[in-house]
């Protein structure tokens, strides 16, 4: 998460003190994103050179006590960075989707043992996140909204190794492709380097 | 003592080249107050296991003990008995009668064996409302959401002193919240004491799981080892 857009966030609600911001940014995320003291306090300073924020002159530079307020261009900043979708137009180099086809081409690997291996660590950290949502999330809408992303994300890769697992196994009986069938499988997939 | 156990379980269905092993020596033991997940995709034989460990199918081969009670060695009164009084089956489709409110769902099978209609009423309404349900207690069956359903289900599957609850993929027709609350049911009971089987395809709803069983091929190929604490993913610094 962009530090910058969540002390802008912070402050649209009314001019705070760099100190409360801290902790009102590390309470915002569910303790899931802790942040370094030190990120705040240089992001303050590079707002309040953009002129997104303002701080009251008087001041020290760099105090804790320091009050900040949004001005009229960091809130429109912030409205478009919400309305801006990230970036997922190319799939990113998956390192577990690179260890899967790598060990289709291996000699003597169980290629379902590999999958095995990497589903079970899957669900072990699933279980870990849904303790956190058993015994917190209902209390803590954002921690709530954080732990199921996590969980949403970890499924989806669950998943794309019980539809691999399937598909190796219907396959099992057809002979292996051509040797230059990886480099052009990882280019679609790009992740070709 | 293990609330189910079962040894080296095999399930053949049909003979020669039509046979089918559905369950190759699966041995799965769970304790009192936890639940384990079995996760596999369809045809896994996941499926037979949970109707092999409720007695509802016999195993070709190996030994299923039930609170200690080898299924092999019981008569046919006896399982009958077994399955009426301590185990508790949870379907997909929730299978609650209409006609009749959530408590007096959750009543029946005690009523169906043999005890009074009030005190089976009153057992009913302790299950409902130690699973945080007394609220749905005079409610029909149309009255509540999928989800209040099946958990009323799961409250019939635990009424009385039922010890062993078995669930096929009890949150499979609900959206995750509705599944969630499902599952949080299941850990409420298994909390009292209970232990539980859930079967599942779905690695959302094992997570619930203390333990999770991996099933291919009919037989088990993997299991989770116990977690660190939630502190650790808390902790990480990202």
């Amino acid at each position: 998460m962009s530090v910058r857009h969540a002390l802008l966030a912070l402050l649209s609600e009314g001019p705070k003190y760099g100190l409360r911001l801290r902790e009102e940014f590390e309470a915002g995320t569910g303790e899931v994103w802790p942040l370094n003291i030190g990120q705040v306090y240089t992001t303050l300073q590079r707002l309040e050179r953009d002129g997104l924020i303002e701080s009251d002159e008087d001041d020290e530079p760099d105090s804790p006590q320091k009050r900040f307020r949004i001005t009229a261009d960091g809130e429109q900043e912030l409205r478009t960075w919400l309305r801006t979708p990230p970036d997922m137009s190319s799939p990113p180099r998956d390192e577990l989707v690179i260890k899967v086809l790598v060990a289709l081409r291996v000699p003597g690997t169980d290629v379902r043992e590999v999958i095995q291996a990497h589903r079970r660590y899957l669900v072990e950290l699933m279980q870990q996140w849904t303790r956190i949502k058993e015994a917190e999330a209902d209390r803590d809408l954002a921690l709530g909204l954080a732990v199921d992303a996590e969980l949403f994300r970890l499924d989806a890769v669950v998943r794309w190794l019980d539809a691999a697992d399937g598909r190796i196994k219907r396959t099992a009986v057809e002979p292996p492709g051509r040797r230059d069938d990886l480099p052009r499988l990882k280019r679609k997939a790009g992740m070709a380097p | 003592m293990s609330m189910l156990e079962l040894s080296q379980v095999s399930k053949v269905y049909g003979q020669g080249a039509a046979e089918v092993h559905a369950l190759r020596e699966v041995s799965l033991a769970v304790d009192p107050g936890v639940m384990v997940a079995v996760m596999g995709p369809s045809g896994s034989g996941k499926s037979t296991l949970l109707t092999i460990a409720g007695s509802l199918e016999e195993a070709s081969s190996g030994q299923v003990l039930v609170a200690g009670q080898d299924l092999a060695a019981m008569s046919r009164n006896d399982k009958a008995r077994l399955r009426r009084r301590s185990i508790g089956y949870v379907f997909q489709d929730f299978n609650l009668l209409p006609g009749l409110t959530a408590a007096e769902n959750v009543a029946l099978p005690l009523e169906l064996d043999g005890i009074g209609a009030r005190k089976a009423q009153q057992a009913g309404l302790r299950a409902l409302t130690d699973l945080g349900l007394a609220d749905r207690a005079s409610n029909y069956p149309d009255q509540l959401s999928g989800g209040e359903r099946q958990r009323v289900a799961i409250a019939r599957a635990v009424v009385g002193d039922r010890q062993l609850l078995l669930a096929d993929e009890p949150s499979g027709a609900l959206d995750s919240a509705n599944g969630d609350a499902v599952m949080r049911v299941i850990r409420t009971a298994c909390k009292r004491g209970v232990a539980a089987v859930v079967v599942t395809h779905d690695a959302q709803l094992a997570s619930w799981a203390d333990r999770v069983v991996f099933i291919r091929d009919g037989r088990i190929i993997d299991q989770t080892v116990p977690a660190p604490g939630p502190e650790s993913l808390l902790g990480q610094d990202r």
